[in-house]
């Protein structure tokens, strides 16, 4: 991977599977235990880290069963700001059978930014069912909240300004090799956010 | 149709200097009153004279790199009067005539009533004088009404002051083969003609455009080029046959070009005319559903506008119809279907015609002069129109700029009709000038003033 | 894409993207809460100057899923006068607000010029023009031939085309604008196309189309277990047709093209690549015993009911795709 000079590395792959880690049990440990949890992870990056955790929670307690409880939550028809990203086709959304009613909602997502998507995710979680709770697990925190969210689990806070852009670099998404799997920060950009980042 | 009468003084002269008659060698040319008067190096002498002895104002006009032709004469024009004035009158007609070179015009017959009594087409002959921009000469029908079923007066029609000697059902075929046969014969006796608009009505119910390849995509119900080869093949037999004079409106097709040619090479008295739009425009325009592509006969192929132009070019074809078509705003504007069919054509015709025959070197100037003027005046048997630019004959004609180019805009048209399908398109040629009866109708590429104080027939 | 008005207009990628977000509309249609907010605030103007129950109310039940608007506008042609009604009509939708118009007309190439012309700002989806297009009846085809393709092999839906997948159209393919949208779209996809159809019911010009022609049905079928279709669609002869000499009597229409109850037997023993039974299409409505008997109407094989749910979900996908960024050009 070819490091410009405006680009730095903030984690490495293995600073990402540790922190990931360490999610996954404070998740077990604030919900006492894997009965009623259910991961939804928001497409598409957020998706794989879902698998991800939920892998890590099936490790720390066997009677969580991470195909059944884990998913995915496209937020495309329920954005605020459809008009400025172009229409999407949207990815698939996919809940456990059983349904989320009364469930622990953890969302799932790589970068925590405006909090527009988070918001949007909620409007959809609505439309499927009535959670107990909801929570939030994000690798990233770069701030510059322009709602009232905030995340339950984070990976690393980043202090950011808006002229960077902040990266997750997963190899089922961005097609980099396992080991090179990287957070990075790319500075010099306009302050608009791109499609991919909230 | 006879010119203002020559007064015992001349009252007008005008010596178009350095012309090029038929885009060939310059010379001068003079004009007095209705005739000309002189060609050549005698042309500013005789002007020196006249300004001279006779006192007579003398207007020079320079026409350096311009070229002179005689006028053009139109066989094919709607000018809509009577019962149509709102899509255009014999007045604003006449005028979109003059800008574009035509000293004479035939206003076919499928006005509202019909032109297919002498009170009709006298009274167009009449307003045509008044209005005095270009020589107008009425159509008649062949059919009452256009219907097909029985012959119209044609003796009365030619009698009359507008001495018609051109009859067509235009707009509609004349389908029924023994009521042709009958107008072939009938015509004979008033030393006349058939225009026949050939289309076979059944072949064609409810066409809307070329039956084709563009057609069987866009869903729009065809007009095959067989309807039209059908009737001509047909009808060039049936004048063989009684020995009458025919011509053909609007040649479409391919096909058709091949029938005519066949029928020429046995002898048949066969002439035949062909659009403007026809030389340059294909069914291809019609895929954006725009109704100012919409007209009868439709569009065609490339194939076919190639074939047309061979056509023109060795003669197969004889004239240039414009099919002068205009129509108001609404029956343009509204779904395809529903709209009119026809183009405006009279204001454009000289540059389509330079830019489909002259620049791509089919034809030369003199040619262009034969199929636009002498040519349509010798099958009308015009005394004063297509004449040669020679002393003694009418100063019928008109001054072209071949270095101009101009982008075509219907909305400064003369014509009331915008539905022009050239909208837009920068095209070759202007015409700078035309004269009726040596008087100039257009000078400098605008309207004059028209020719008037000429006696009405009573 | 600012319009739709052709499936001839539709590249391979922008197929794919309504279909598949086609897929995520139907799942919504099966939830609680059988709404998104997708399009609240903007409002959809079915303009309808043909009758069609159906498929106005499929579209509005697409544009209300999404939250949007709807406003119904009758204007059948006889009574409005030809010509004025369409750019006034239009005009003064656009003076009240309207941010799409999905309009079906009797005029082949209405959809087209409307859209071409300055009288509106809106998007305009074509429900049917005259004999020229129905690209969304082609899209929920497209739809319902792909579910089936998909399912044969156990496979998702998602991001498939119709690659290898043989079609035959039947009927009266010169009127119809559902044979013209098929066709197009389907071949887009990568599927095999036969038509079927007595020669005056074929444009001229048909040999120069990407499809292969018959004029017998039985041919057509093929003469094994699995040389026949994955898929018949049949079109819909109309009355009017037969005063215009198309072919002779409806009788030998349906002997020689109609989806007999011996021709639903012959398909009924086919068998696809993957051992799956041909799907039987229908625009309809069905003229029972005319092009389709009523056995075939009834039969498993038959796709109809899952056509009409299809449409509504293709219909969202479109309605979204095509409003959610759309700007109104501020005034």
């Amino acid at each position: 991977m070819t490091r410009s000079p405006e680009t730095s590395h903030v984690m490495s792959a293995s600073d990402m599977d540790r922190a990931l880690t360490r999610i996954a049990h404070e998740i077990v440990e604030s919900h006492r235990g894997v009965e009623g949890l259910v991961l939804l992870g928001i497409p598409r990056r957020g998706t794989v880290l879902a698998r991800r955790l939920g892998e890590r929670l099936a490790r720390i307690d066997p009677s969580f069963d991470a195909e059944l409880s884990t998913g995915s939550l496209d937020i495309t028809l329920y954005r605020d700001d459809l008009r400025s990203h172009g229409a999407r086709t949207p990815e698939p959304t996919k809940i456990p059978a059983t349904g989320i009613d009364g469930a622990t909602v953890v969302l799932v997502d790589d970068v925590l930014y405006s909090g527009r998507t988070v918001r949007a995710a909620l409007d959809a979680l609505q439309a499927l069912g009535r959670p107990a709770v909801v929570r939030l697990a994000v690798l990233v925190d770069r701030g510059h909240r322009e709602l009232p969210i905030r995340s339950d689990h984070v990976g690393k806070n980043l202090p950011t300004s808006r002229e960077e852009r902040v990266s997750v670099q997963l190899q089922e998404v961005d097609g980099v090799a396992r080991d090179e799997e990287a957070v990075v920060i790319q500075r010099g950009l306009s302050s608009a956010s791109p499609a991919g980042e909230r | 149709m006879t010119a203002p009468p020559t007064s015992a003084t001349p009252t007008s002269s005008y010596l178009i200097q350095g012309a090029q008659p038929y885009g060939e060698e310059p010379q001068d040319l003079l004009i007095l009153d209705a005739r000309i008067a002189a060609v050549g190096d005698q042309a500013s002498a005789e002007a020196q004279r006249l300004a001279t002895e006779e006192g007579l104002e003398v207007t020079r006009i320079d026409a350096a790199g311009l070229i002179i032709l005689p006028g053009m004469v139109d066989l094919h024009t709607h000018l809509r009067e009577p019962g149509r004035e709102d899509a255009e009158t014999v007045e604003t007609g006449s005028r979109a005539a003059a800008k574009g070179g035509f000293t004479a015009v035939h206003a076919m017959a499928n006005s509202s009533p019909v032109a297919d009594t002498a009170g009709v087409v006298e009274q167009v002959h009449r307003l045509g004088r008044a209005s005095g921009w270009t020589e107008v000469y009425p159509v008649g029908a062949v059919t009452v009404g256009l219907a097909g079923e029985k012959l119209a007066e044609l003796g009365a029609m030619a009698e009359s002051s507008a001495k018609v000697r051109m009859f067509s059902d235009d707009g509609m075929c004349v389908h029924n083969p023994v009521l042709m046969r009958r107008a072939l014969e009938y015509v004979k006796t008033v030393d006349g003609f058939i225009a026949q608009h050939a289309q076979e009505p059944l072949l064609t119910e409810g066409a809307q455009m070329n039956e084709g390849d563009v057609s069987a995509v866009l869903g729009l119900s065809g007009w095959p080029a067989v309807a039209e080869e059908s009737i001509i093949a047909r009808d060039v037999l049936l004048a063989q046959h009684v020995g009458s004079r025919l011509h053909i409106c609007h040649v479409s097709t391919a096909g058709s070009v091949e029938i005519i040619r066949w029928a020429k090479q046995r002898g048949i008295d066969v002439t035949a005319e062909v659009t403007p739009h026809h030389l340059l425009l294909t069914d291809e325009l019609v895929r954006g559903y725009d109704p100012v592509y919409k007209v009868n006969p439709p569009l065609r192929t490339s194939a076919d506008v190639e074939a047309l132009r061979a056509g023109l070019a060795d003669g197969t074809i004889d004239v240039i119809g414009t099919d002068h078509a205009p129509h108001p705003t609404q029956a343009k504007e509204c779904e395809w279907s529903s709209a009119a069919m026809g183009m405006t054509g009279l204001e454009t015709a000289l540059s389509v015609v330079m830019e489909t025959m002259i620049s791509t070197g089919l034809m030369s100037w003199r040619r262009f002069a034969e199929v636009t003027s002498i040519t349509p005046a010798r099958i009308y048997r015009h005394a004063e129109q297509g004449r040669p630019l020679q002393p003694g004959e009418p100063a019928n004609l008109i001054l072209v700029d071949p270095r101009a180019t101009q982008t075509v805009d219907p909305q400064a048209h003369a014509s009331k009709g915008r539905n022009s399908p050239f909208s837009g398109m920068t095209l070759p040629g202007s015409v700078r000038a035309t004269f009726l009866h040596g008087h100039p109708v257009v000078l400098e590429g605008e309207l004059n003033t028209p020719l008037t104080d000429r006696q009405v027939p009573a | 894409m600012r319009h739709l008005l052709s499936t001839a207009d539709l590249s391979h990628a922008q197929a794919l993207s309504i279909l598949d977000t086609a897929e995520e509309m139907a799942a919504v249609s099966t939830r609680e809460v059988k709404k998104l907010p997708t399009l609240r605030g903007r409002t959809v103007v079915n303009l309808f100057f043909e009758d069609s129950t159906r498929t106005r109310i499929s579209f509005e039940a697409a544009a209300k899923r999404l939250s949007a608007d709807v406003m119904n506008f009758s204007a059948k042609g006889s009574s409005v006068s030809k010509g004025e009604s369409l750019k006034d009509t239009v005009q003064t939708l656009e003076a009240i607000g309207a941010d799409a118009i999905v309009m079906r007309h009797w005029a082949s190439g209405a959809a087209a010029q409307l859209a071409a012309s300055n009288w509106t700002d809106c998007a305009v989806i074509n429900a049917g023009d005259g004999t020229h297009e129905h690209p969304t009846q082609a899209l929920l085809d497209a739809l319902t031939l792909r579910r089936g393709w998909a399912a044969a092999r156990s496979e998702d839906p998602r991001g498939m085309d119709l690659t290898g997948m043989r079609v035959l159209i039947v009927g009266d393919i010169l009127h119809s604008r559902v044979a013209r949208s098929n066709i197009w779209l389907l071949r887009t996809l990568g599927a095999d196309v036969g038509l079927v159809a007595p020669a005056t019911l074929l444009p001229v010009g048909v040999e120069k189309w990407p499809v292969s022609v018959y004029y017998s049905l039985d041919e057509a079928l093929g003469s094994g277990p699995d040389s026949g279709p994955d898929a018949i669609m049949m079109l819909r002869v109309q009355a009017e047709r037969m005063g215009g000499a198309y072919f002779p009597t409806a009788a030998e229409y349906t002997r020689r093209w109609g989806l007999t109850d011996e021709r639903l037997r012959r398909l009924e023993s086919h068998r696809g690549a993957a051992g799956q039974k041909p799907m039987i299409l229908h625009p309809g409505p069905m003229n029972r015993g005319v092009e389709i008997s009523a056995a075939a109407a009834d039969s498993p094989m038959n796709q109809v009911l899952d056509q009409v749910s299809h449409g509504v979900s293709v219909r969202m996908a479109v309605l979204h795709l095509l409003l959610s960024s759309s700007e109104r050009n501020p005034v």
